[in-house]
């Protein structure tokens, strides 16, 4: 048996311990994803699923209970730069041209200027942002400073990406664009994917799993497997599309229900 | 982006039909030149005094720019010191925002007593003091207000604190800074004079101002504003290049 991606055990999150703000913000959750799996936590807002990722990255440290990344430590993890990160703000540097934004995790590692420009070129192909890497962010509409994001967070090839709603602030059309682009890289690179989102569509269209969130204390509700094959834009109009998005709605309307 | 031409003709149509305007109301009403000389008297002035107000310009800039370039060096580097070690910032920032409400301009007389009232330094300090607060406290803002996702971002890549203030907390105060710059250099030339009213040489602006004034020759008086306006004027344009070669990555925007 392979070591898994990510493995959480009896993980649990308050906010503000021994306080009268005290928030319980996750409890009791245990899941474990498999390398090349593409995982989506989705639940109705304040379910910490933000959290659950900041924990995966080591932004955060668990109350109690145990996280590994590719067994190690998360805390090891992220010292040794497993994970690529993307934002729902593409959180580029102003100040840096389009390559250079690329290249930052590159430099960080002390890669030589022709390593790095050379997978700069690459990873601006991948993405199809050829011919833009002298251009300033400000100059790039929301889709492409995204897609910039998404070239970073992948410049170095890590095996795991972690996503906190990196499409959440784009428009729909561009949302559903970025979301065929993402499948296609992370078919091209076999990566595996967390993604944090509150859109069933795009969790559904993206994943090989759902992880359906309750919130107020978070715990996993369910997990819902997805099989769609290979996905195109068609997939979104197929019966088994519709199937698995009610699925998803389902749960989450359980959810509701518990609390009203 | 419009052209050099049309950004330049509005002001200057501007400026001249305002002296336009001063010197046909002057003579019109027939305003006593003592109260306000027309700007053709004011003009003669300064061609007629020119030899002695170059000096007097020449000095009062060079107390101006030592005093410039002294109080944004120790403002920047501060603001660096101070972000670089919590602690220190969080113990100096209150105390620089209260000396800074303080009016500085009120030290120049103790300065005369430490530096001695001939002693250039002693004008020069009034500046540093002045010029000091707005960069530090500018810098200072502009090292700590980094976005919270671009730290995040930093911290997943297991950056340093070094290294995110080489790579994002400096790029990102450096608007920060360019701005307090074209704050401080009118400033400076405001602080040199004022301290020079408080005693120093009788050959720089400050005494030629009041000097004339007291002799009634106000269109000399004039003159001699006009040459520290100069000086002002131009420290302004200096510092708002800066900012346009110090921030290539902004997007093109016209300034005042």
């Amino acid at each position: 048996m392979s070591v898994p991606a990510v493995s959480i055990g009896a993980l649990d999150m308050t906010f503000n311990a021994g306080t009268r703000s005290e928030v319980t913000a996750l409890t009791s959750i245990d899941l474990d994803i498999e390398p090349g799996e593409f995982v989506s936590l989705i639940g109705p807002s304040g379910c910490g699923k933000s959290t659950l990722l900041r924990i995966i990255a080591d932004l955060q440290i668990p109350t109690t209970g145990t996280v590994s990344v590719f067994g190690k430590a998360a805390h090891q993890a992220r010292l040794d730069r497993d994970y690529g990160m993307a934002f729902q703000r593409a959180a580029l540097f102003d100040w840096r041209r389009v390559h250079a934004n690329v290249e930052l995790p590159l430099e960080l590692i002390g890669w030589s200027k022709e390593e790095r420009e050379a997978r700069a070129r690459e990873m601006l192909a991948l993405v199809k942002l050829t011919g833009f890497g002298d251009h300033y962010p400000w100059q790039l509409s929301g889709g492409m400073q995204q897609r910039v994001a998404i070239a970073r967070a992948l410049a170095f090839r890590p095996k795991l990406l972690l996503m906190d709603e990196p499409f959440g602030a784009l428009d729909e059309m561009t949302r559903e664009h970025m979301q065929t682009e993402l499948l296609r890289i992370y078919g091209e690179l076999g990566t595996t994917v967390v993604f944090v989102t509150h859109s069933i569509p795009e969790a559904v269209f993206l994943s090989s799993r759902v992880v359906v969130l309750s919130a107020r204390p978070g715990t996993i509700h369910s997990i819902i497997g997805v099989d769609l094959g290979s996905r195109d834009e068609d997939t979104r109009e197929h019966a088994d599309f519709f199937e698995k998005t009610t699925e998803v709605r389902e749960a989450l309307r359980e959810i509701e229900g518990d609390h009203t | 982006m419009r052209s050099r031409v049309e950004t330049v003709w509005p002001p200057l149509a501007f400026g001249v039909g305002f002296v336009g305007l001063w010197e046909g109301a002057v003579t019109v009403f027939r305003i006593r030149e003592f109260l306000l000389p027309k700007p053709s008297s004011i003009w003669e002035a300064l061609l007629r005094e020119w030899p002695s107000l170059r000096i007097a310009g020449w000095e009062t800039g060079q107390i101006a720019v030592a005093g410039l370039v002294v109080g944004v060096a120790s403002g920047a580097l501060l603001a660096l010191v101070t972000t670089r070690f919590t602690g220190f910032r969080d113990s100096l920032t209150p105390m620089a925002v209260a000396i800074n409400a303080t009016p500085i301009i009120a030290l120049a007389p103790i300065f005369n007593a430490w530096f001695g009232l001939t002693d250039p330094r002693s004008n020069q300090a009034v500046v540093v003091a002045v010029v000091f607060f707005p960069v530090f406290i500018n810098t200072a803002r502009g090292l700590t207000q980094v976005e919270t996702s671009h730290l995040e971002l930093m911290r997943s890549l297991a950056a340093s604190e070094w290294t995110i203030l080489t790579r994002v907390r400096i790029p990102n105060a450096i608007p920060f800074f360019v701005t307090s710059l074209r704050l401080a250099a009118p400033l400076s030339v405001i602080a040199a004079i004022v301290a020079e009213y408080f005693g120093g040489p009788q050959n720089r602006i400050g005494p030629v101002i009041t000097q004339n004034a007291s002799f009634a020759r106000y269109d000399n008086a004039w003159a001699a504003i006009v040459v520290a306006s100069a000086i002002g004027l131009g420290l302004f344009a200096l510092a708002t290049l800066a900012e346009r070669y110090a921030t290539p990555w902004k997007e093109p925007v016209h300034h005042p």
